[in-house]
This record gives C-alpha cells, structure tokens and sequence, in this order.
C-alpha cells in the first residue's frame, strides 16, 4: 500500500488545525459590571445534528442577553455580567468529551450548557464526574440515569410517555384500540416504549406489534405491512412514533400513501415531533396526528407569547420556538438563580442552591427535583393543518420526573436523591 | 396475501435495484469504487426538488403534474454531467490504484454534501446549468470548426458564455424562488403531484402509487440501459473494453471517449435512482450515503460486471427483506414448531431482519465469492 507517512501526518496536523481554530463566543461590554463570569455553550455546530443544536445556541445566547440587560447576576453584592464560549460539538461524541474537558480546565468556566443526543451526553458523563464540575442538559432523554454532575431539564419519560398513553388509551378519538410502537433504533425509543407497554398491561390495553428502523434506514414498507397486519383486523388503533429525524418524512409520506391515516381510524402519538419538524415534514402529512411536550408554541400565556415574539425580534420571524429550546432557556435562568442564592459561583454550594429553585417559564412554573431533573406540566396537542398544535389538555399542575423507570424491571422501586448523603445516585425506596 | 407480499419485495428491490443500477456500471464494468455514487443520487433528489419549485412558478403552474417526469430526465443530466466532470479531474487520473480512487470519491462525496449545505441551490443550479454549457456547447460546432487550429479558442470562449449564462440562471432562479435563494442544511421535502399519491386497488389489494411509480422508474431505466449496451455502437463499445481493454484500443476504439461515457451513464442513473429515493423520504445532504452500502451489497451479490445479477440480486434481497422482517413466514405456516416460530420471531423487526440478510450474504459468498452470476472471460485487471 503506498500511503505514504507524509500523507497521514499532513492529514493528522489538517484535523488538529480544524480542532483548534473552532472557538468563538465573547459579547458586548456594555453597561457597568463589577467582573465578567464567562459559561461554556456546547452544541454541534457543524455535521447531522447542527440544524438541531444551533436552535438551542440560539436560544441560550438569548437567555443570557436578557439576564445581563437585567443587571447580569449579583454574587456577594457584585454584580458579573455573562459571557460566554461557544463549542462545537461536531456531531461527534468523543469531541463533546474532549471540549467538555477544554472547557472545564483550560476556560475554567463555573458550568457548561450543552448537548442533544444521549450518546453526546454519556460521553460528557464522565469527564464532568472526574472534575467535578456542572453540565447543564435540556432534552427530553430516555432517563435511567442520575449523575450528581447533571442537571436534566427536559422531560423524563414518565413526563411525556405516560401522560400521552393514557390520553391515546382512554380520550383519544382510538380509545380502547390496540397499540403499535414504531421508533428509530437506539435507547431512547426502546425505554419510551418499555413503559408505554408496561403501562398499557395496568390499564388492560394491549400492544400487538413493535418495530425498530435502524438509524438512517428509510425502508419502511415491512413496518407498513406489519401496521396493517396488526391493526386493520380492529379497524385502527394507536401507533406510537419514536422514530428520529428524517426517518419521519420518509415514514409519514409512505403511511399515507398506505392508507394508514387518522381519517381511516388510525392515530399516531409521537415524541420526537415539535413545531421545527412539522413544519419540515409538511403539515399536510401530520394533520389530525398527536404529539405530547411540555412546552408548546401554541401555549396562550403572556409569557410564552413574549418568549416566542422575543426569539423572532432577533432570529427572524420565519423562526419557531419549540420544547428543547424552552429547556434551553429555563436553564440558564435556573443556573443564575441557584448561582445568586449559593452567593458563589462555587460548583458544590450552586448544586445544593439549585434544588428546590422555581422558575415562571414559558410553559407554566417549574421546580428542580432533589433528582437534578424539573418537575413541569405536560400538555397533548393535536397537529393542525396549518402547522403547529392544538392543545387538547394539559396536566393539572406539574408532572414529578422520575431518573429510574418504575415500569423497567431493573430500575422499578428506585429512586435518586442528591440532597440526602445517604440516597445520592440510586437508592431503594 | 401473497400478492402483497410478492409486491412489498419488488418494490423494496426496485429502490435497491434503480440505486444500484449505475453502481453496477462504473463498479461493475468499470471496475471504479466509486464512493460518491451516494451523493450523485442526492444531486438527483435535489434536483427533483428544485424542478418542483420551479414548477411551482406562474408560468409553469399548468404543467405541474409532470414536473416529476421532467425531473428524471434533469436529474439523469444533471448527475451525468457532474459524473463526467468527476471522471475527467479525478479518476482519469487514477484508474488502477483502487485504493486512491476509493479515498478521492470519499473525498469528492464529502464535498458535495457540504457543498449542498453552504451553497443556495439557485446558485448550485446556475453552477450546473454552466457546466453543461461548457461541456457540451464545443461539441456543436461542426467538424471543420473542431478540427481547426483555433477551437481551443471556440472552447474558451464557450465557458465564458457557459458562466454568463450560470450566474444570470442562478440570479433569476434565487431571485423567483425564494426558497432556493438561502443556503440550509436542513433537509427539504418533494411532495408527489397529486396524481401519484394514494392507493390504487389491483386484484383486491391496494398498491401505494409511489411505489408503483418507482417500480415503472426501475424498469425502464433497466431496459433502456440493457438496450443501450446491448443493441447501440457505444454499447458495444463499453463492452468491448470492459473485457479486454489494450485489445479495444488496438482495434481503434477511443477508451477515454468510452470511460466517460461509462462513467456519465452510470452517474446519470445514480440521479433517476436520486428522482425515485426523493418520492419516499427527505432530501438531505446524506440522502445518499444511506443507500451506499446497499448499493454496493447488491452488485457483489450479483456478480461484478453483470447486470442481470445485480438485478436477481435487489429483488432477491427485497424479497428476504419482506418475509423476514415483516414475519410472512409465520402467516403462510401458522402452526409450525415452537423453537422455529420463536427464532422467526426474533428476526421479525427491520433491524434483526437486516442482521440476518448481511448474515445469509456472508454465508453465500463463502461457497460462490464471485456472486450469483459471474462475469466469464478475460476481464481488464484479473
């Protein structure tokens, strides 16, 4: 093989240029401050999961930009305006670990906001538990995970599944209908899913098929069949859609061209679906379909209506607002307020500070649990034809997070706590 | 039942089939791993999209209906031409040296994802549509023109006006179509006309018509390609010099002519495979490199350098897909033994069922390494 030596050094010194020159960040220094306090930002800027993650950049900056038009955050009588650096993550799971490192050590930033896929934040994991420093995560993640070095600000499943189950099972226009559980192949949906038919045995429903497309696989005809198969015999039923990204288009387009849509006694719930990607599918293929979030574009609150006008004042009004960015932004806020009553910056004063902490976000209040996760409302919309959701209900009051799946064999009957020594990551309850 | 099952496998082995067809000529009787064949197919979709948008205008709204049509025949262009280009700057430059080759097309495919991403596809298309000025422009010119001393000038000057001509397009383009005036790297959708989508019903069960569309793509492209090779000069040409190369050149066939055209013809179908892909999932920029694999799977599977194999191979494929992934085998033998029932069980979900095709592919290359239909003969570098 003729690859010469040079060759490969040319190519390892290219990629390392690549790495270095990839930060920017910094902010205006106006009005007055006692000191800047400078925060990582940590999102795939480039590759897959960019179109993503940027939103989510987006999102933060603008939580950050209020905070300092607000007087920034006051520790000890001083006040410090926020700064950040932003990272790219690159789509690339050992990347997040190792910028995650450079963040930590060499920026020495108090906490870092960041990641997306679950993959990208076990890879953090352990690098914020060896040094003992903050990662701030707002997705809606499959869970059975509690790290003292995380705070999770997206919904748990029991925040998202369990409440749109018993919706489709109990009040949906397929009420009593048989199940079907279609998802991307990866842990997420495979979690979801395990309590959705947990919980279905509980309430006397059933799931008569189950099925994984590989990511990137866009083939959906045997899954089609098997839809057909199982559900045609009760004249439709519930399908639960966990599958990720595109898989969604390529799914949508050929169940409808099948036969398989709400107007013919089918109805699809899905987890993975907000505003940005209906309107990317096309409404026209979701009409009449079910999604469930905590937060909604349609929530018609004063302060959701000013986070979402606020977004478009400065990213443009073609742009949406969706559940992971309000996450997103709830973060920040949550951070700023637990770092004001710990009066330092000062990583484990802030951790115990944070628990307990409310928020008024744009979805309603919400608390952080002793679990690192937040306790928030969860709503079930119906897809309009227009785009975006009708919202059909919402819970009455906040949905309590649970990091270990009480429907999971393994995890059924635990519990985390940080703010008990005795408890910590897992205990019995 | 059957019918349903028969169909389901054909169509899932006429998507593999149309995206493998022109791997299976620049592969197969080029013998050029040709990485980028993926994002040929992407330019194909994309360029399905951008024919709908423009179809879309005032002008064209009349004829919408048939923008799918039309758009097999841009995108059979359209990859063509960036395939000759890639032809005459890259792989020319490398036949022989497989591994060389192999990176290069990776590099190549990188470029132009990224090149979907960060360029407007207005300005994409302008690019395109100079391209194919440049390119074919010169060769209109009669023979006494081509063969005086000052045609390199005829040839100059004709990319200056193939430049002209793109930019004015691509200007006009982004300035009619705001949606193609703006880079994004997020994916964008080509929705059917409304004549091709539902159900229509043959002998009592229901075919979606996309798929049926894309069965019709298959099949003519596969029978337009065979008569092509089979019945035409140039045919007859590509073959020859698929199987003994210093031989064809001696008796005064110009293989450079011929590469290229191998290598055009392959990566125009690459983009009708691209038009088909389009009408059942998202346009991205990694729409192709989803189907690279497959495409590669089904033309050893099929024998390198043999058509007829790689299409037994697709729909051999497709077929297995079905009745192992979706579990037919238990609705046509309900009350078979326990054991077995459970194993078809296991495999009855699209990730196992894929798990298993690669398995049975590995067993059956062990007892024939050459595919179901070896090439027989000298070939060029054996």
């Amino acid at each position: 093989m003729r690859i010469s030596r040079r060759i490969l050094a040319g190519l390892a010194t290219a990629s390392l240029a690549v790495t270095v020159t990839s930060c920017g960040g910094g902010s205006d220094t106006s009005g007055s401050f006692d000191d800047p306090v400078t925060v990582g930002i940590l999102h795939s800027l480039s590759g897959t999961m960019a179109i993503s993650e940027s939103t989510l950049v987006d999102t933060e900056k603008m939580a950050i930009a209020e905070i300092n038009a607000a007087g920034g955050v006051t520790v000890g009588g001083k006040s410090y305006k926020i700064e950040y650096i932003v990272e790219d993550g690159a789509s690339d799971w050992p990347t997040f670990a190792e910028k995650s490192k450079k963040l930590i050590d060499q920026d020495g930033v108090p906490v870092v906001f960041g990641g997306w896929t679950s993959a990208s934040r076990k890879a953090m994991l352990p690098v914020y538990e060896s040094k003992d420093a903050f990662l701030y995560y707002p997705i809606q993640y499959e869970a059975q995970e509690c790290s003292n070095n995380i705070f999770y600000t997206g919904a748990s499943p029991n925040q998202q599944s369990e409440p749109a189950t018993d919706f489709m099972y109990k009040r949906s226009p397929a009420a009593g209908k048989p199940f079907f559980l279609v998802g991307s192949d990866y842990v997420f949906p495979r979690t979801s899913n395990t309590i959705t038919k947990e919980q279905l045995k509980s309430l006397g429903g059933e799931v008569v098929g189950e099925d994984y497309l590989p990511l990137g696989n866009t083939e959906v005809a045997p899954i089609i069949s098997k839809i057909k198969k199982a559900l045609a015999p009760t004249g439709g039923g519930v399908i639960i859609n966990t599958l990720n990204g595109d898989q969604n288009v390529a799914f949508f387009k050929q169940i409808q061209d099948a036969g398989i849509t709400p107007s013919n006694g089918y109805y699809v719930m899905n987890y993975s679906i907000a505003e940005e990607e209906i309107s990317t599918i096309g409404p026209e293929f979701l009409e009449g379909h079910y999604g469930a979030w905590n937060y909604m574009m349609s929530i018609d609150t004063p302060e959701s209506k000013k986070f979402a006008a606020d977004f478009k004042a400065l990213y443009g009004s073609d742009r949406v607002v969706a559940d992971p960015q309000e996450s997103a932004y709830n973060m920040v806020y949550l951070w700023k307020q637990a770092v004001e009553d710990a009066g330092t910056f000062e990583n484990s004063a802030v951790r115990e500070a944070l628990v307990g902490q409310t928020f008024d976000a744009p979805q309603g209040p919400v608390e952080v649990m002793p679990n690192h996760h937040l306790a928030q409302t969860v709503r079930i919309g119906l897809i309009k034809p227009e785009g975006g959701f009708e919202i059909l209900e919402e819970t009455d009051g906040v949905v309590y997070p649970q990091a270990w799946n009480q429907f999971e064999p393994s995890s059924k009957g635990y519990a985390c706590d940080w703010t008990d020594p005795s408890k910590g990551e897992r205990y019995k309850l | 039942m059957l019918l349903d099952s028969l169909f389901n496998g054909v169509a899932i082995g006429s998507v593999l089939l149309v995206a493998a067809l022109g791997l299976a000529i620049v592969f197969g009787l080029m013998g050029v791993i040709n990485l980028a064949h993926g994002e040929l197919m992407m330019l194909g979709a994309y360029t399905t999209y951008v024919t709908q948008l423009i179809f879309k205008l005032p002008l064209l709204k009349p004829y919408y209906n048939a923008y799918v049509i039309v758009s097999i025949f841009f995108a059979f262009i359209v990859s063509g031409v960036v395939g000759i280009l890639l032809e005459k700057t890259v792989i020319r430059k490398l036949y022989g040296s497989p591994l060389e080759t192999l990176l290069a097309t990776w590099g190549v495919s990188l470029i132009l994802q990224q090149f979907v991403r960060s360029v407007p596809l207005a300005y994409g298309t302008g690019l395109v549509i100079s391209l194919i000025i440049g390119l074919f422009l010169p060769s209109v010119f009669s023979s006494k023109v081509k063969e005086s001393i000052n045609f390199k000038y005829v040839k100059f000057s004709s990319w200056i006006f193939a430049a002209l001509a793109g930019v004015l397009s691509g200007n006009l383009i982004s300035s009619s179509v705001s949606k193609l005036s703006r880079a994004s790297a997020r994916n964008v959708d080509v929705t059917a006309p409304a004549w091709m989508r539902g159900q229509v019903e043959i002998l009592g069960t229901n075919f979606p018509k996309t798929r049926l569309m894309i069965i019709i793509i298959t099949l003519i492209s596969v029978i337009a390609i065979t008569l092509f090779l089979n019945q035409s000069a140039w045919g007859m040409r590509i073959r020859a010099v698929t199987q003994n190369r210093e031989m064809s050149d001696c008796l005064g066939i110009s293989t450079e002519k011929v590469d290229v055209l191998t290598f055009g013809i392959g990566s125009g179908l690459a983009g009708v495979a691209g038009v088909a892909v389009s009408l059942l999932g998202s346009v991205g920029p990694n729409v192709g490199g989803n189907y690279i694999v497959g495409c590669f799977m089904v033309v050893v599977l099929g024998g390198v350098g043999n058509l007829l194999g790689t299409i037994f191979a697709s729909f051999g494929i497709g077929i297995m897909t079905d009745l192992i992934g979706a579990g037919r085998l238990l609705s046509i033998w309900p009350d078979m033994p326990l054991p077995l029932s459970n194993t078809i069980n296991f495999f009855a979900t699209t990730s196992m069922a894929r798990v298993m095709i690669f398995a049975l592919i590995v067993i059956f290359l062990q007892f024939k390494p050459t595919g179901l239909f070896p090439q027989k003969g000298r070939m060029v570098e054996s």
